[in-house]
């Protein structure tokens, strides 16, 4: 019978072709599903990678849609090394974004880029309370992080949904859910004209370069990942659990915050009804799919974004639904996981049936004596 | 000689292995390996940690498969692919580590094995236990059981399947002094049967004591073969270790101040299958050290615990660090008292697996008052870290690729050394060890136990908690017993035998009025 054993020692090779392996079996499902929709899947694939990324205006789209990525799979990548589960970044950003537009429509006629600093410290700020309540109930009551952050990203969306129908909405928008255009003072620089990137993008590579400095350099980043890998091993050198909960969930939700107020004040320039299409909740595969490494998690966000961009176009030129791009991402992690399993077992080829030879003539092994 | 090594009605070989030979990536753990076990032998396994006896004992189990060689079942040629089929041939496993579920009867369990209902199994269960003197109550819950009664279950379930062959993985390394007597009974009256045993131990004196003969595995390789009972217990260290056996040397020596005392330590516990602590107290002396002996289970967790600080205590005079109380500290803190702890569990608390061993030395070398100089500010010092392991494997060698190898890669004895040589080096005032050489080889156990020695004429005072008595007795000025959540008084080891400390470890020990205080 066939089984899988235990290895010895994690397999490396596995640990960095499982995302790989994930991708192609991803590719291979969809051929399937493509078929299945009646469509020419060399063509779809197409339509799906290749095109958006061919002009210089679909990488800028791609960037674009990284940042939020990135800066949310840095932070939660950073928890789950310490086995601290956030799972409420989309409910972090949320708030990041709320409270960075309260900033820019309090400030409405200012002037001056400090209004700008203000958004993003309100953001940032923002996103950090709101993932405080997991951790001082965590840390406090002992309850699951991953239920209680998930919770309040949906309390999230109904202060958001509050805010735009009630006292931040546009007196002049014909009663749209949303509020006033931010002035230009509260909007993010682009980089490059005729591309919607912004400076969030230079947030976000920061953000990576502090990350990877944090985990392989300080203290702080070695004891979140002896606590991830074996908790009786920090709780025997002594390292603090709570400060490891509160440390992971700040970072996490900071980031989150800042990449809130980096789409209220980047490509949405106002506060609506949604601001994010599950960015948190993408940034969870984004960094499960990075290895829980700074610079995989930025990689992985460039092929995530891809399948957002893909999934649009897929919905525009193939008339696909839009719940193509959920698929695809459900796809990657689902094989990802299954990929994983494989770093620390492997399969044992199958073996023979039981068959008991003819008796073959007795030998007697030599036998060295005592020297 | 053992009569029962010749049965009148068959000589031939209940089991041969004929060149087996195993490659892992980067070890052979069996090269070219063969010998033979007579029907009622009692054949021992003897070799140091990778030597190679656990995966010749699990090729012959069916767990793992020989890349070449063959073996020879009674006569027959045979291919073993799983325990079951192992089971089926007549070959039966009792593991070091139990296999038991602990929310199950006795019965219930067995009954997983044999297919048969555990109403069914009942009498027979008492009836194989009575016969072999390793009495067994089917209807018993395994959690509310000893570590010895459990495996009593564990080789009661093998009896039921009539084995021809019992293998038994370092079966004593958990039981009192007592019971390794009535085991060995037991095994004698299977052996009389005609059953063979292959028998796996550090234990010389219990291999001279039990076993028709020897095969002494060395890196994988048959170094040589005996008749237990001619050799001493020095000549068969030495042909396991492949050199002459250095020794340990206790010398007598003053103890000086008081540096860790316990006063009236009692620990309610949150676990259900815990022990309670109830009223310990005892003192250990700058240069002396204290052993407390016992079975696992009576509390040795939750005592040490507490002296880590894993375990916070309310009271915190139940601990004093240089007369100070400190109880109530966090392990951090104690350390930075200068208290240092080895764990039991080597792999996953002692040391991160994945870590290298440069990343395993910080674990604990970060505290500031040990003035490791690992961190500044914050900032993790690599060269200052590797320079430290590279310390430690040199100084206890420490057999290993080099101070980046992962921790996982590396036997538990060679571990423990790096353990060890870790919070030797972080001078300590008070080290608290718990099972220094726990399946540890004997020329390992032998450096850890000197280095431990060394820190008490240096004046450490060093707490020993072990359950192999004679180490205990090795190493230490003074011993004391811990059974059930009780501790004995601690008496001078001139002043005891193993037997009394053997007796005091099923808790007949008189505990009121005689704490002396020193």
């Amino acid at each position: 019978m066939s089984r899988f054993e235990a290895r010895p020692i994690p397999s490396r090779r596995m640990m960095l072709g499982s995302p790989l392996i994930a991708a192609c079996a991803m590719l291979l499902t969809s051929t399937i599903l493509f078929y299945a929709l009646g469509q020419q899947p060399l063509h779809a694939f197409y339509v799906y990678f290749i095109e958006p990324a061919m002009t210089t205006y679909g990488i800028g789209e791609l960037l674009l849609k990284a940042t939020p990525l990135t800066l949310c799979g840095v932070g939660l990548a950073i928890g789950f090394r310490a086995n601290v589960f956030n799972i409420g970044a989309d409910g972090q950003l949320t708030m990041g974004a709320i409270a960075g537009a309260c900033v820019a429509l309090y400030f409405q006629d200012a002037q001056g880029y400090w209004v700008l600093g203000l958004m993003l410290l309100a953001g940032i700020a923002a996103g950090m309370l709101w993932a405080a309540i997991p951790a001082l109930l965590r840390t406090r009551f002992n309850t699951s992080e991953i239920l209680v952050s998930l919770m309040l990203v949906y309390v999230a969306y109904l202060i958001l949904s509050y805010l735009v129908h009630g006292p931040l909405r546009d007196p002049n928008g014909f009663n749209f859910p949303q509020s006033r255009m931010f002035n230009d003072h509260a909007i993010l620089p682009l980089l490059m004209d005729g591309l919607r990137t912004n400076v969030a993008l230079l947030f976000a590579l920061v953000a990576v370069a502090a990350a990877w400095f944090f985990c392989s350099r300080t203290f702080a980043g070695y004891r979140m990942k002896v606590s991830g890998m074996a908790p009786a091993a920090a709780a025997y050198a002594g390292f603090s659990d709570n400060a490891n909960i509160w440390l992971a969930l700040m970072i996490s939700g900071g980031l989150a915050g800042l990449a809130g107020v980096g789409e209220v004040a980047g490509p949405i320039g106002q506060l609506q009804a949604s601001v994010s299409p599950g960015y948190g909740f993408a940034a969870i595969i984004v960094a499960y799919v990075g290895r829980l490494q700074p610079i995989g998690v930025l990689l992985a966000s460039l092929l995530m974004s891809l399948l957002y961009i893909g999934g649009e176009s897929a919905q525009i030129e193939l008339q696909l639904p839009s719940a193509i791009t959920g698929l695809f991402q459900g796809l990657l992690l689902f094989y990802l996981l299954a990929a994983d399993f494989f770093i620390h077992y492997r399969l044992k080829p199958k073996f023979t049936n039981l068959t008991p030879l003819t008796p073959v003539a007795l030998v007697t092994p030599p036998m060295s004596p005592l020297p | 000689m053992n009569p029962s090594i010749t049965p009148a009605h068959d000589t031939r070989p209940q089991l041969q292995l004929l060149g087996i030979s195993k490659r892992y990536p980067s070890v052979i753990a069996n090269d070219n390996v063969t010998m033979s076990v007579m029907p009622g032998e009692i054949h021992a396994v003897l070799g140091e940690n990778g030597a190679g006896k656990s995966t010749l004992m699990k090729i012959i189990y069916g767990i793992i498969k020989p890349d070449a060689g063959e073996i020879v079942w009674q006569g027959r040629q045979v291919e073993i692919h799983s325990p079951a089929a192992a089971r089926k041939l007549g070959i039966g496993m009792v593991f070091q580590h139990f296999s038991l579920f602990e929310t199950l009867t006795v019965a219930q369990n067995i009954a997983l094995v044999m297919g048969q209902s555990p109403a069914q199994l009942a009498q027979r269960i008492r009836d194989v236990s009575e016969e072999y003197g390793l009495p067994v109550n089917p209807h018993r819950l395994v959690h509310s059981m000893s570590v010895g009664e459990r495996q009593r279950v564990e080789i009661v379930r093998c009896l039921l399947q009539s084995p021809r062959l019992l293998i038994m993985d370092e079966p004593t390394s958990v039981l009192t002094p007592e019971a390794v007597l009535q085991l060995f009974d037991a095994l004698r009256k299977l052996a009389a049967q005609g059953c063979s045993i292959l028998y796996i131990s550090h234990k010389l004196d219990e291999i001279q004591n039990l076993c028709d003969s020897a095969t002494v595995l060395r890196a994988g390789r048959i170094a040589g073969t005996a008749i237990p009972k001619q050799e001493s217990a020095r000549s068969l260290a030495e042909l396991m270790i492949g050199k002459e056996l250095p020794s340990c040397r206790l010398l007598p020596r003053t103890p000086g101040d008081t540096r860790l005392a316990l006063r009236h330590l009692t620990l309610e516990t949150l676990d259900p299958f815990g022990t309670k602590l109830h009223d310990i107290s005892l003192d250990v002396r700058s240069g002396e050290i204290v052993g407390i002996a016992g079975i696992s289970g009576n509390g040795q967790q939750e005592l040490l615990k507490a002296l880590s600080g894993e375990i916070r205590l309310s009271d915190a005079a139940a601990v004093q660090l240089d007369h100070q109380n400190a109880g109530h500290l966090s392990p951090a803190q104690k350390r930075a008292a200068g208290l240092c702890f080895v764990p039991e569990e080597r792999l996953g608390r002692g040391a991160v697996p994945e870590l290298s061993l440069a990343e395993n030395a910080l674990l604990t070398a970060y505290i500031p008052a040990y003035g490791s100089g690992m961190l500044k500010h914050g900032l993790i010092q690599n060269n200052v870290m590797a320079n430290f392991a590279r310390e430690i494997i040199a100084r206890f060698q420490v057999k290993c690729g080099d101070e980046q190898s992962i921790a996982s890669s590396l036997s538990g004895g060679n571990l423990q050394k790096f353990i060890v040589g870790r919070e030797t080096m972080l001078a300590p005032r008070v080290m608290i060890v718990a099972q220094p050489t726990w399946g540890v080889d004997v020329g390992a156990a032998i450096l850890i136990r000197q280095a431990l020695i060394d820190l008490r004429d240096q004046g450490v005072a060093v707490l020993v908690i072990s359950e192999e008595l004679d180490e205990l007795f090795m190493m230490c000025d003074r011993i004391a017993v811990l059974a059930s959540g009780q501790l004995s008084r601690a008496i001078p080891l001139a002043e005891t035998s193993i037997n009394q400390i053997g007796v005091w470890m099923s808790g007949d020990f008189n505990v009121s009025g005689e704490i002396d205080y020193v």
